[in-house]
């Protein structure tokens, strides 16, 4: 369990490690928090050329709350997670980040390179995909945004160029009258999901305006749940409907069998968790309640 | 003798140094001009070895070595047969690195010796071999059929042995028997996780000609006289120690693991310290494995749910060796029957070769598996009969007065397997107590009601703990240094032995625990014994070292007799004082004893100096023949046969049907081994082993491929249960005290482990009654509850959110 050789590189600027990134390509791999990449490096399961550590690059490491919610690329997932203001703007995050790993791994792994690994089953894609997130890609030649819905390619792999840094998440603000859950099903705290769902929902007038289900662990990306939004949309918040939407949403899933839980498992979760998780965000959405 | 510590709970003597990060490991011994070693191991589960080239490897800068099987020269032998079996008719061992084909993945093929564990590892990797593919053993009952492929080309049909036990006349029982009970079981395999992985250090000294070898061993001696064999030393040119082991449950228990060969030889052959510490991947992937048993059993009982007879049949996985005999299978089959009186039994036991690591003993040792067949046995025929479970268990508990209880089987000692005390029902009742059995009911009654569904489980258990041959121990009074010196050689791993040993030499001697000072695990220090295993520690070195102290006492007794004139009968030892019962003015320190017991003519410091005045000159020789100088003494205990221990354990636990996930709300055990010597430290013992026993019921499972690749190599694959899915645990002792040493005490190493597999399937059934979940299987994760709760009606739950 030691890494195979690697040229080490810890830029002071932000330039210097797109400059570097310019040269090396895929024979780099960006270190931020490391909590995903060393476990691979040490067992010889990614062996780069080249390691561009970016904890030296300045002014990365913000969490704002004026317009929605912006992490940068160096922000802690511990520090989002302590950040009051976070729970008023984006309450889904608040109660989705206290899954991720332990609490060592948060102190340590970065929000946004959660994202930029994009484990499947893991909590921040999921959310940000629920939540209508944006990424903010940067190069030495310019810069580009780039929504959740896109930039989760597949199993791990992102919209991401080799030459491009993601410098910065962020979030759009939740309109009035919204309310979310988040629910997994772990094998044990702390683990990634067997499988995980986010909800949101916004009333007015006593139906539901708008409608977000999103679910991880069920597929090669978080995937939205598309025909059971549709299901939601314009209609009155009943037990009936939750149970419907629950059902679409366990059909617009692809789950695989692993040695944690077998694929039909898998939709049930879904199934389940939707339906839960829709009576918790309906009644957060019409008693202002966080989340 | 006053018992002022036995039974105390004294803090622990070695917590200052281990909870301070003071304690010194294996890995933390470096010397300065150490080289580090990195095994290349086997990426296939099954294949014969065509070609391994090392040119690349060798070429590699601060590479000192690379060996395959061929370099190893007269090392290249099997490792021995530990204990050998009339029925193990097929028993394989392994070379250090592999021959001429692989058996598992893991398997050592060659070893790297370089400047630093990153270049070894590098090396490794440019190893080039050349496999050529044999079809992989994996599944158990495949293992066994006609037209199965052969792990070993030269054992028929992958058995290694075939081992049957009889007592009474089944047939006839089950003739007789108003219900028959048969069930498909299985347990399935893991493995003991210590936190610290194995690592060896070798250091040869040309000059002296002693190889210095620091190993997490669990049995330091076994592993030097090995070695000394193996590398045409002595026994006292090899000098093995274990110092502070973080866990060891078992798997650190081989004679040998390929790297306490290879290690030691290369510290020889180069000429310089070697170093390998084990990584947790290799630990999951090549260190030894256990459980993974599948039974065919049924039970004969009575209208009234009496006993008769119990018949299984089992298959064991050994993996791709035997190298620990079918010690795990025969402690399954004599350990079966457990706390109940079955008149007539069989047990056909079949042990399979498959293409995975070793099967050794883990903590529980075949106990688990046992207690998991019987207790579901026993389950079942309460529901057949609609009798209560804690009833069916009352109507068969050996009953106390029924002691000596003869099961009738040959035990793993080969000694009978002969119950030597216990109170079962008592065990059960305190229990039921602590657990409020009917108090319960009503609660669960109640949360039903709610939606919530709770289950309680309970299960018995005996194990035959503290089995021979022999301990030895050397007990010496350090007058100077005003300290009780203890020696023994079985390695500690956590257990708390420099404080249990300590209290007993403490009240021998009439000193404070923290005035003893045990040293074990070094092969120096104790020459004779033969190491930590079956639950057999305290027992056997306890009462070896209760034996020694008890002869240091009658020395300072004798000796403080010449010194008072009165007689030995009349000296005690009492406050760190030796003097004459009722006379206090008539006393001295031990300390003070001890140097006088040594008849030189000087002592350093002024109350040694003094004390030597004490002295009383005598005529002729300073000793007399016979006579030895000092208060010290050597002394060994054989048991004449295992003392068994016994507990029951229940838990209440709680299942959302919906997603398949238990909580355990509470967890109870009831514990006996016999006279507690500390109960802190049992309490410890048994927290430990239902932490590992709740893994195994529903986290820590071994998976292999169709092709014997393991699938959980990691710890996001092989979960072990953290403090978040441990509740707490209460414990209960009973004390029923052993008949077969002074002491009075019986094992408690492996017992917490030992029925949680059978509480859990009990519970889980209870808590689902109303879906006639049926539990065959351990361990089960939330997707395998699922399956077994087959809703027929919707999967969504009454509430919603």
């Amino acid at each position: 369990m030691k890494p195979a050789p690697f040229t080490y590189y810890d830029p002071h600027t932000l330039d210097e490690a797109l400059g570097l990134l310019a040269v090396h390509g895929d024979a780099a791999k960006i270190l931020a928090g490391g909590q995903s990449l060393v476990p691979l490096l040490n067992m010889r399961l990614a062996a780069p050329d080249v390691i561009v550590d970016i904890n030296r690059l300045p002014d990365l490491d913000f969490v704002t709350t004026d317009n929605g919610l912006r992490v940068g690329a160096l922000a802690r997932q511990a520090m989002v997670e302590r950040d009051a203001a976070v729970r008023d703007v984006a309450p889904l995050v608040t109660e989705a980040i206290a899954w991720v790993g332990h609490r060592q791994i948060r102190n340590r792994g970065t929000l946004v390179g959660s994202l930029a690994h994009a484990d499947p089953a893991a909590e921040m894609p999921l959310v940000f995909l629920a939540l209508d997130g944006e990424l903010h890609l940067r190069r030495t030649s310019g810069s580009r945004r780039v929504s959740a819905g896109d930039f989760f390619v597949h199993i791990m792999t992102t919209a991401l160029d080799p030459e491009e840094i993601a410098t910065e998440a962020s979030l759009p603000p939740v309109p009035p009258g919204s309310g979310s859950a988040f629910l997994e099903v772990a094998r044990r705290h702390g683990d990634f999901a067997v499988a995980a769902i986010a909800v949101v929902v916004t009333i007015e007038a006593g139906r539901i305006r708008r409608a977000r289900v999103a679910l991880g662990g069920v597929g090669p990306t978080p995937l939205r749940a598309t025909r059971a939004e549709e299901r939601l949309v314009d209609e009155e918040p009943t037990n009936e409907l939750f149970v419907e939407a629950a059902l679409a949403a366990s059909h617009d899933c692809e789950p695989v069998t692993d040695i944690h839980g077998t694929a039909e498992y898998r939709r049930e979760l879904v199934r389940t968790m939707v339906y839960r998780g829709l009576g918790r965000a309906v009644v957060r959405a019409r008693t202002g309640a966080a989340g | 003798m006053t018992t002022r510590w036995f039974g105390d709970r004294v803090p622990r003597n070695e917590d200052q140094r281990l909870l301070t990060g003071q304690g010194r490991f294996v890995d933390d011994i470096s010397p300065s001009n150490a080289l580090h070693a990195a095994v290349l191991r086997s990426p296939v589960g099954h294949a014969r070895l065509l070609r391994i080239d090392t040119a690349a490897a060798r070429a590699l800068p601060g590479v000192e070595a690379v060996w395959t099987a061929e370099d190893l020269g007269d090392a290249l032998r099997p490792s021995p047969l530990v204990v050998p079996h009339d029925s193990l008719t097929h028993g394989r061992t392994q070379y250090p690195l592999a021959t001429d084909s692989v058996e598992y993945v893991g398997q050592p093929i060659a070893f790297v010796v370089a400047a630093d564990r990153y270049v070894a590892e590098d090396a490794c990797d440019l190893i080039e071999v050349e496999y050529e593919a044999l079809p992989a053993v994996v599944d158990l009952e495949a293992a066994v059929a006609p037209d199965a492929p052969l792990v070993h080309p030269d054992v028929p049909e992958n058995v290694a042995a075939h081992l049957v036990q009889s007592v009474g006349n089944v047939e006839e029982a089950f003739r007789r028997a108003d219900h028959v009970i048969e069930e498909r079981l299985v347990l399935e395999r893991g493995a003991g996780q210590p936190m610290e992985c194995r690592a060896v250090t070798a250091l040869f000294d040309p000059v002296e000609e002693v190889l210095t070898v620091y190993d997490t061993t669990q049995a330091p001696l076994s592993i030097r006289n090995g070695l000394a064999v193996l590398l045409g030393l002595s026994e006292n040119q090899v000098r093995v120690v274990a110092p502070d082991v973080g866990g060891g449950f078992g798997v650190k228990i081989m004679m040998f693991y390929a790297e306490e060969v290879l290690v030691p030889l290369a510290a020889v052959r180069l000429g310089r310290p070697v170093k390998w510490t084990e990584d947790r991947r290799e630990h999951l992937i090549a260190s030894n494995h256990e459980r993974g048993q599948i039974h065919w059993a049924s039970l004969a009982a009575t209208n009234e749910g009496v006993i008769l007879g119990v018949s299984d049949r089992f298959l064991h996985d050994t993996g791709a060796y035997t190298p620990y005999g079918i010690i795990v299978p025969i402690i399954t089959a004599t350990q079966l029957p457990g706390p109940y009186r079955v008149p007539n039994y069989h047990s056909d036991a079949t042990v399979v070769y498959t293409n995975k690591v070793p099967v050794t003993p883990y903590r529980g040792a075949g106990r688990p598996h046992a207690c998991f067949v019987m207790e579901r046995l026993m389950d079942r025929l309460a529901d057949r009969l609609d009798i209560d479970r804690v009833e069916i268990r009352r109507r068969n508990f050996i009953q106390p007065h029924e002691f000596p209880w003869d099961v009738g089987l040959t035990f793993q000692d080969g000694r009978p397997t002969r119950y030597d005390s216990g109170n079962y029902p008592e065990g059960l009742d305190r229990l039921l107590e602590a657990l409020d059995y009917e108090g319960f009911r009503r609660e669960q009654a109640e949360a039903r009601l709610a939606g919530r569904r709770l289950g309680i489980g309970i299960a018995a258990y005996v194990e035959g703990t503290g089995i021979g041959p022999y301990e030895g121990a050397h007990v010496r009074i350090d007058g100077t240094a005003k300290r009780v010196v203890v020696s023994t050689c079985v390695g500690t791993q956590g257990q708390g032995h420099e404080t249990a040993f300590a209290q007993i030499v403490a009240d021998e001697l009439g000193v404070e625990p923290s005035e003893v000072r045990i040293t074990t695990g070094d092969s120096r220090a104790m020459n004779w014994g033969s190491g930590t295993y079956a639950s057999r520690s305290a027992v056997v070195t306890g009462n070896a070292i209760g034996a020694a102290a008890r002869v240091v006492r009658q020395k300072a007794q004798s000796v403080a007799s010449g010194l008072f004139e009165a007689s030995p009968d009349d000296i005690e030892l009492e406050w760190g004082r030796v003097g004459v019962k009722g006379s206090p003015q008539h006393s001295l320190s031990l300390w003070d004893v001890a140097v006088v017991a040594n008849p030189i003519r000087y002592a350093y410091g002024d109350q040694a100096s003094e004390a030597m005045q004490l002295m009383k000159t005598r005529d002729g020789a300073a000793l007399e023949s016979g006579e030895a100088p000092g208060l010290e003494a050597r002394e060994y205990f054989a048991p004449d046969r295992a003392t068994w221990a016994s507990g029951a354990h229940g838990a209440i636990v709680e299942v959302d049907a919906d997603t398949g996930s238990p909580v355990i709300l509470r967890y109870v055990a009831v514990h006996d081994c016999g006279r507690v010597i500390n109960p802190t430290i049992v309490e410890g013992q048994i927290h430990g082993g239902v932490a590992q026993g709740i893994g195994g019921s529903f986290y820590e499972r071994l998976v292999f491929d169709e092709e014997a690749q393991p699938l959980s190599s990691t710890f996001m694959d092989y979960l072990i249960p953290t403090s978040m899915e441990v509740p707490d645990i209460e414990t209960v002792h009973v004390e029923t005290p052993s008949t077969l040493n002074p002491l009075g005490i019986k094992g408690a190493g492996e017992a917490g482990v030992i029925p949680v597999a059978a509480v859990m399937a009990s519970a889980l059934e209870d808590a689902l009654s109303e879906y006639d979940v049926r539990v065959n299987q351990m361990p089960l994760s939330p997707s395998d509850i699922r399956d077994l709760i087959r809703l027929g009606t919707d999967v969504i739950g009454s509430q919603p959110g």
